[in-house]
């Protein structure tokens, strides 16, 4: 008896690594062996196309040395004001959104569907908005009576541009606010307004605790994309005027496809992981002061 | 009595307060709407002008008169080879579709509905790499490919997803485990019983009953692969090779930009994923609803 459970149990079990085999595959080369990989290509001098030369730490000395790291980094930190910014914004539309009126469904399609296009289509739409003549943008500001900038241009507006693009998209965060809204149950807030909470009150104590793991969910998602940020800046501005819009993985991407060097580049991508992971890390560590999960988890 | 009619009152106050708040929340609605609207109206409104009235200074808001064939000369007329790039950009997102589905339902199912030693930390590894940039990955990955001789072929954009590879694997895996996790137990124990084995209960029952995260799980991936750019941009070289997000770059090196054609040209490209998004909302709506909320 004993021994046809084991053989039942050996059997599942390698069927399970059979299962899981493509994965286990593409996670031990395109994962794992690459971010070990990465790791050891930093500690050389590589220009691709003459041999690696092991050179210790050197790449991660010289690169905080460098200008044009502290530059991507600085654009790469001003950029992040969107992260709060996407939250607060994307939990207000969602909460109007969220409310029980008609024509709902339709103003739902309606704010999520910027969010569905992106890639080159969609930053080239806005180099047209953005363009300081016809753009319909500045357009729009002369009709205020106001003399607009020459955004893309211009290394103090391009930011802000990029910016303002960033807000047409934020429908993904809002619908998962949105989401976490309708799975707060009616009865919580029933049984506040017969308590004779107030309206903040209600949003303060119920709907805030309630969405506070979308929040989380939001807020690492945020971080995360902020970092990522490529094809619009890359076909904008290619990290232009004067590097003002340089982010840093555009700056990875130069460094390694442009000027091939490649030893130099994973010593770049290896700090933004660090980055990547300490920012997560202490999004965590936080997590348990502010995010509620039901009792059911 | 008295308190009677004072309760009445405060219901009207607010009742009164309600309609307000809902008037409130539709100004709001409609302002941003229209804000919303301003960039796909300039797209369109831009892309029915007649080439070289874009310039026009102040620009029409409608356009006049309406030119409709800049739809197709800016695909066909520009000397760039959109037909072509559009049968690559297919290719590439038909079998990287294909793998992924493949790759990811297998792993999935093993995931959620096997037992075997070391699997929970298995998975937790296949979560953190969903936080890894992708960035990280690129110079090795694309050394290793070089190395085997692939670039500027269309091997390194499908291959890796035949292997659930990457964040967008790992995002795909966790996605399909917990839909194949609400599926009861007791249909794929009656199987068990009858002597089916592990794969037979995968081919038989789970994959058939999956057919929603499925549909999820093409949707997404279909924009991924549509519309990526930083892949074709680092493999690929050959003008014939080239995706359609990579040539459609061309309208931006040209001496003056023909905006009125590559708006145009940007529309088709887009409409797939918008008809997509409109055909498999429901989908689309429950796959980010999963990832953020159950997650």
């Amino acid at each position: 008896m004993m021994a046809k459970v084991s053989k039942r149990l050996r059997r599942e079990a390698l069927a399970g690594y059979l299962f899981i085999s493509p994965w286990l595959l593409g996670f031990s080369i395109f994962s794992a062996g690459a971010i070990g990989a990465s790791a050891v290509i930093s500690f050389t001098e590589w220009r691709l196309f003459t041999p690696a030369e092991f050179i210790g730490l050197t790449n991660y000395r010289s690169l905080f040395r460098e200008p044009l790291f502290w530059q991507s980094l600085k654009v790469t930190c001003i950029y992040m004001v969107t992260v709060p910014l996407h939250l607060v914004v994307g939990l207000v539309i969602a909460l109007m959104l969220n409310a029980k009126i008609r024509l709902m469904s339709f103003f739902r399609t309606l704010y999520f569907l910027p969010s569905v296009i992106s890639g080159v289509a969609v930053a080239l739409l806005w180099v047209w908005v953005f363009d300081s003549t016809f753009g319909i943008f500045n357009v729009i500001l002369m009709e205020i009576g106001i003399q607009g900038p020459k955004w893309l241009g211009d290394k103090r507006w391009v930011l802000p541009a990029l910016i303002i693009m960033g807000l047409w998209g934020l429908g993904g965060p809002m619908l998962i606010y949105l989401a976490g809204l309708q799975a707060i149950p009616t009865v919580f807030y029933e049984a506040a307004t017969i308590d004779g909470a107030t309206r903040w009150q209600k949003f303060r104590y119920i709907t805030i605790p309630g969405i506070s793991p979308v929040l989380f969910f939001n807020l690492i998602m945020g971080i995360i994309n902020t970092f990522q940020v490529f094809t619009t800046v890359y076909i904008m501005t290619g990290g232009g005027p004067n590097n003002a819009s340089l982010f840093y993985v555009l700056y990875i991407y130069k460094t390694a496809f442009k000027w091939l060097r490649m030893g130099y580049a994973s010593a770049l991508a290896w700090i933004l992981f660090g980055i990547i992971l300490t920012l997560v890390f202490m999004v965590f560590r936080f997590s348990k002061y502010w995010v509620y999960y039901g009792g059911a988890k | 009595m008295r308190g009677k009619t004072k309760e009445i009152n405060w219901l009207s106050r607010q009742s009164i307060q309600h309609k307000l708040m809902k008037l409130f929340i539709y100004i709001c609605l409609t302002v941003g709407g229209i804000i919303i609207c301003i960039p796909f109206w300039w797209m369109i409104s831009t892309s029915l002008k007649v080439p070289g009235r874009e310039f026009v200074f102040p620009p029409e808001w409608i356009p006049n008169p309406i030119y409709w064939r800049n739809y197709i000369e800016g695909w066909a007329r520009t000397g760039l080879d959109f037909n072509r790039w559009l049968g690559n950009t297919v290719f590439i997102t038909g079998f990287s579709m294909i793998g992924t589905i493949i790759s990811v339902s297998l792993v999935a199912y093993g995931f959620a509905r096997l037992r075997f030693p070391g699997r929970d930390m298995l998975f937790i590894l296949c979560l953190i790499t969903m936080m890894i940039p992708q960035q990280v990955t690129i110079v090795p990955i694309f050394i290793l490919f070089r190395w085997m001789g692939w670039l500027d072929t269309f091997k390194p954009l499908i291959i890796p997803h035949y292997f659930a590879a990457g964040p967008i694997g790992a995002f795909f895996i966790f996605l399909m485990r917990q839909f194949y996790l609400t599926i009861p137990a007791e249909l794929t124990d009656a199987a068990i019983i009858d002597g089916c084995g592990a794969f037979g209960v995968f081919s038989r029952i789970m994959f058939p009953l999956s057919k929603p995260a499925v549909g999820i799980m093409a949707v997404f991936s279909f924009m991924f692969h549509w519309n990526d750019f930083i892949n074709p941009l680092i493999y690929l070289y050959s003008y014939e090779k080239y995706t359609l997000a990579l040539g459609l770059r061309f309208f931006q090196g040209m001496v003056y930009i023909r905006w009125a054609q590559l708006m145009a040209v940007s529309l088709l490209i887009l409409l797939p994923c918008v008809v997509l998004f409109f055909v498999a909302q429901k989908y689309y709506i429950q796959g980010i609803v999963i990832t953020g909320v159950k997650g």
